[in-house]
């Protein structure tokens, strides 16, 4: 079964048509990546697939429900998890801190005035583990704002993990990065994709890191779907290399 | 037990020791009992403010309305209703608390400057309202004819009304309870999701908390709070005041949480102090007293951007 359907979706701002009739399926444990030049409309895509706003026409479904009109937290309540191109975190908590906010309102407790000790003990054990997934495990105490670049995304990622998503939405993961927390970054996003078996869709520039990741690339141009298909089948691609590898590799 | 759990455990025992002996070393300083249980009362009312403006990053310019509706709940129920005393400052939460719960349904629509200009604009209407109808709240001259009564325990009597110290031993109490109640929801979950509106409000979307929602609550939690602290200044002074609910006010809760430092749970407190014991001492030398409090203000505001409290903390760590 697919997580994800995106049907015909168009949206409009005034005269400009940011994304065109674009559709995408994305099946479970699947690594999906778009690319495409500046203002091909990426992050519009990313923007109505997470709910920031709602497409001008077109459906969105998600675990076979349709989440067209839902709101973001709705979509995050359902499963969907993302992360920003420009990180978003809580720059004056520590790792340990970040992690659990998300940890507790993906188990139900955001509403609650109290916890009990088994259950802040379960939370304990989750956010535990997840950072131990992202290798954060030694630098709990740290404040957030205060770690390098590389660790930051790598915090957000983990913040997005321990709502336990069905969905992962990163937005250029690597964004702004030396080559050194490139490779991190990239090892870390392959693990949770063959090793946990993630859903991800991710936006990303580095054509090194999207031909080493994903199974099937998607090129957006001008807000169109200009191609679909395995990294080979988008190599060989003449249209994508006349619009965008060519120029950019 | 790590060392800086020891040490906020000490800092705690300190200021609730210079609270509890208040009486005693104010009096040799210079200051007076009832001095002191303004402070309080004051220092709960910049709290609340802070509990919004400090750990969900909202600021309500117009909290003094919940302040005053609290001072105006109090004092009609023991002019009018029953000559109670928890039952007046019950009274007195419930209508600023209430009334806040209404009114943020449509404040929480908005953010940053045009939440602060709606809220200042839903806190006048109450000012008017107190200074136009003056067959009930005494209008412009305030509501009189009321006091505090003792409080009646079945087998004996505790007279707080006469007797300085009883009455502030008293206020201390409410404000105990108020201050745990604050600290213990700070500490949970909710207090943690407020934290992240405060920090970072996309993140907390995007992590699954109805930001809306949950600012709500805390607009609402702190307007209860609020009407508390309100109810107990009325008793403080028997009296209540429509200035009580004026913006102006609003503005000098404000002015005490961010002097005080507002990132810490204790500084409003402190803001508190300085504010009401300048304007104690200033006030009975010249009429200008608020040029000194706002040049105060201004140098912490330049110079300790968190507050007097949190440049204490920093020049200790």
């Amino acid at each position: 079964m697919n997580v994800l359907d995106i049907n015909n979706v168009t949206k409009r701002f005034g005269n400009l048509v940011a994304v065109r009739d674009v559709s995408l399926s994305v099946a479970k444990g699947e690594l999906c990546a778009i690319i495409g030049p500046n203002g091909a409309g990426k992050t519009t895509f990313f923007n109505l697939i997470s709910g920031f706003f709602p497409p001008t026409s077109g459906s969105i479904t998600f675990d076979g429900r349709d989440i067209t009109k839902l709101s973001t937290h709705q979509r995050v309540t359902l499963g969907m998890a993302r992360t920003f191109q420009i990180t978003e975190i809580f720059p004056e908590l520590n790792v340990f801190e970040n992690v659990r906010i998300a940890a507790e309102v993906a188990g139900g407790y955001r509403l609650r005035p109290w916890i009990n000790r088994a259950e802040q003990a379960q939370i304990h054990r989750t956010v535990e583990e997840t950072l131990k997934l992202v290798s954060l495990e030694t630098k709990t105490d740290r404040l957030v704002g205060e770690l390098a670049h590389g660790d930051q995304r790598a915090a957000e990622i983990a913040m997005a993990l321990a709502l336990k998503p069905h969905l992962l939405l990163l937005d250029e993961p690597t964004a702004g990065m030396g080559d050194q927390e490139t490779y991190q970054i990239t090892q870390l996003i392959r693990r949770l994709h063959r090793d946990s078996n993630y859903t991800i869709v991710l936006i990303e520039h580095d054509m090194r890191v999207v031909f080493h990741l994903a199974d099937r690339i998607c090129v957006l141009d001008q807000g169109r779907m200009l191609a679909q298909g395995t990294p080979k089948e988008i190599a060989d691609n003449e249209t994508v290399q006349a619009a965008y590898l060519g120029t950019a590799a | 037990m790590s060392a800086e759990q020891i040490r906020k455990l000490i800092v705690l025992a300190a200021i609730w020791a210079a609270l509890l002996l208040a009486p005693y070393w104010m009096i040799p300083l210079g200051g007076y009992t009832a001095l002191a249980t303004r402070v309080l009362v004051l220092g709960l009312a910049a709290m609340s403010v802070n509990f919004l403006l400090g750990f969900t990053g909202v600021l309500s310019f117009g909290h003094a309305a919940y302040f005053g509706l609290g001072a105006y709940g109090a004092g009609l129920t023991l002019k009018f209703l029953a000559p109670s005393t928890p039952l007046a400052l019950v009274a007195g939460m419930l209508l600023g608390g209430i009334c806040g719960a209404l009114l943020g349904t449509l404040i929480v629509r908005r953010r940053g400057v045009y939440f602060a200009m709606v809220t200042i604009a839903f806190g006048q209407v109450f000012y008017y309202i107190a200074f136009q109808w003056s067959s009930l709240t005494g209008g412009d001259d305030g509501l009189r004819g009321f006091s505090r009564q003792p409080l009646d325990f079945g087998l004996f009597k505790i007279d707080i009304l006469s007797s300085a110290n009883n009455f502030y031993y008293f206020v201390l109490f409410c404000f105990a309870l108020v201050v745990a109640a604050m600290a213990f929801i700070l500490r949970s979950p909710f207090g943690r999701t407020m934290i992240a509106i405060r920090e970072n409000e996309r993140r907390a979307r995007f992590l699954g908390i109805p930001v809306e929602r949950h600012i709500w609550i805390a607009f609402t939690l702190s307007c209860f709070f609020m009407g508390f602290a309100g109810a107990l200044y009325a008793l403080v002074n028997n009296f209540a005041d429509p200035r009580g609910l004026h913006y102006s006010q609003s503005g000098d809760f404000v002015m005490m949480a961010v002097m005080g430092g507002m990132r810490s749970f204790w500084g409003p407190l402190l803001g508190a102090a300085v504010f009401v014991v300048l304007q104690d001492y200033l006030s009975s030398i010249t009429v200008n007293w608020m040029s000194f409090v706002g040049l105060l203000f201004v140098l912490v505001v330049l110079f300790f951007p968190r507050g007097l409290l949190g440049f204490i903390q920093r020049s200790k760590a």
